[in-house]
């Protein structure tokens, strides 16, 4: 099993140098999200305005696949629209379950295509998917809030 | 030490390879190897003499239930039973001390208190969580110094053990520190206030000679898997006289002496406890495993994982950037070490570590309040047994290395 298809160097630097991390005022909902078998734990916040995300903000604890998976969403999304999140998110879904049949769209995902080889671990496509999971719920939360 | 190149023999799974390493099999703690002694016995049982316990008549019934019973009484000699229906069979240490909990616990009322740990496995946190819930107990328990061995004197001064204290239930051995605790004089404490004491002996008994007869203890819960045993069965060990005044925990068949729709009226011990058709040939491979055990003898088994043990963390002492978590000399404490490596998440180090064919366990190791109170919120884990060579010691330190100069480049040169 090689590893560096998993360490991708995109993630490792994500890793040692993540990006909007901590958690910031305002926002409009938070959410506490685990992987209660490995113990990630992150502490996420969602601001939207007019549809589009103003801010992300998140305190995090995890391994590398993890915090570089949360860090690089929030370069993704923030200044993007929730619908477009939304979309993302399903197509990450799809990606991190498609044991490495499914190569992401570079010019969508940018550096979240270094997750494509995280799916061939099954063990550890949870991790990859905390952070998505947790602006998912955050978002639903303050839609609904919102409505 | 041991003659692991002939004991190794016994376990086919270690000649497997991982890619291109050979596999280390470093993850006892979490479940043990099996010889193939202990499988035999489970197909040979199935093969040739299954049928269910007690209540099939036939001539396969009777062999049956003298194959469970005959792994009951060799688990009685092999703890210290005083006899055999001292020993009560459960699916794991998990049911056992479940079974403790609410058996020994059914008569807690508000006020009293019930004493654990902070370095107990969460099986010997959350079944008390819920029957001092129940009962309105009130759940108090030791802190630990920070070289991870109980706080006694914190203990003292808080009066942690008093007249209010109805049950303590501690850990032998802590799954994560390593830690031997010194359960018989803290039994003595507990019943000079008349409280009972539960042990969990889970990563003891496999590891050294257990004598229950002095060991102090009312309750002891230990399982088969992590013994060269079967996944499926464990045991809760206790004296017969408080056996036989508990009231049962699971109820079915075989646990019963007369049903009527009102009311039952329940088996003596060791049935009481053991409602259903119990693990059977699961218990037959625990009495090959203890056979197995017996053959190379738990002091020289001891013996072997204090010198694996002294060796290991003269190793990851040595490593720059690594922290152990409990005690870092080779004295009362067991071959499970738990340690850190700056900058890298343990789940990172255990994926590393298993790409070149090094199995250890990353996580909470079911213990998320102790290493909360030690300020981790992780660790990986590396634990030994009676197979483990010190060069696959070597070869765990030298995998550290590459982990850490991989995710931590400043190590490097």
């Amino acid at each position: 099993m090689n590893i560096d298809e998993l360490y991708q160097t995109i993630i490792l630097d994500h890793y040692r140098e993540k990006h909007h991390s901590g958690l910031r005022e305002p926002y409009q909902a938070e959410v506490h999200h685990v992987n209660p078998s490995c113990g990630d734990e992150l502490t996420l916040r969602v601001q939207i305005d007019d549809g589009e995300f103003t801010d992300i903000s998140y305190d995090a604890e995890g391994c590398s696949i993890s915090q570089a998976s949360v860090s690089i969403m929030t370069d993704l999304l923030i200044g993007n629209s929730v619908g477009h999140a939304m979309e993302l998110h399903d197509q990450f879904l799809e990606v991190m379950h498609s044991q490495g049949a499914i190569t992401p769209d570079e010019d969508v995902f940018e550096d979240a295509i270094a997750f494509a080889g995280v799916s061939k671990f099954p063990a550890r496509v949870k991790c990859a998917l905390l952070g998505w999971s947790a602006m998912k719920d955050a978002t639903m939360q303050a839609t609904a809030d919102a409505g | 030490m041991l003659d692991t190149f002939r004991i190794r023999t016994d376990f086919p799974i270690l000649q497997r390879r991982v890619g291109e390493s050979p596999l280390v099999y470093l993850d006892s703690a979490n479940t043990s190897q099996k010889p193939r002694q202990v499988v035999d016995a489970i197909a040979e049982h199935y093969l040739q003499h299954n049928a269910n316990v007690a209540r099939a008549m036939h001539l396969l019934g009777a062999e049956a239930t003298a194959a469970f019973e005959d792994a009951r009484e060799k688990v009685a000699r092999f703890i210290g039973a005083a006899r055999a229906e001292e020993v009560v069979f459960t699916k794991n240490a998990s049911e056992a001390l479940n079974l403790a909990a609410n058996s020994l616990g059914a008569g807690l009322q508000p006020g009293d208190e019930v004493v654990i740990s902070v370095m107990e496995h969460h099986s010997n946190i959350v079944p008390w969580q819920l029957v001092c819930e129940r009962t309105g107990a009130t759940l108090r328990w030791f802190d630990i110094t920070d070289d991870g061995r109980l706080d006694l004197e914190a203990a003292e001064r808080d009066h942690l053990i008093n007249e209010r204290t109805k049950i303590v239930s501690l850990t032998w051995v802590s799954n994560v520190l390593g830690t031997h605790n010194p359960v018989t004089a803290i039994a003595e404490q507990a019943h000079a206030v008349g409280a009972r004491m539960v042990v969990d002996a889970s990563q003891a008994v496999p590891h050294q000679a257990t004598d229950v007869a002095t060991l102090g203890a009312d309750l002891v819960a230990f399982t088969a898997h992590k013994m060269l045993g079967p996944t499926g069965i464990g045991v809760l060990w206790g004296s017969y006289d408080l056996l036989a005044e508990l009231p049962p925990f699971l109820g079915g068949g075989e646990m019963i002496e007369v049903v009527e729709m009102a009311r039952s009226t329940y088996a003596p011990p060791p049935h009481r406890f053991e409602a259903g058709t119990p693990p059977i040939a699961q218990a037959v491979g625990l009495g090959a495993a203890i056979d197995y055990l017996d053959g190379i003898g738990m002091a020289a088994i001891a013996e072997h994982e204090q010198e694996l043990t002294s060796h290991a963390l003269a190793k990851l002492t040595a490593i720059e950037g690594l922290s152990i978590l409990g005690p870092t000399a080779a004295v009362d404490r067991g071959s499970a070490i738990s340690f850190n490596l700056d900058g890298v998440h343990p789940h990172d180090v255990m994926q590393v570590l298993d790409s070149r064919g090094v199995a250890i366990r990353g996580g909470h190791h079911c213990a998320r309040p102790l290493h909360k109170r030690l300020g981790y919120q992780s660790s990986t884990r590396a634990s030994s047994y009676l197979y483990t060579t010190p060069a696959e010691i070597d070869a765990l330190a030298d995998a550290l290395v590459f982990t850490r100069d991989y995710f931590a480049p400043r190590f490097k040169g």
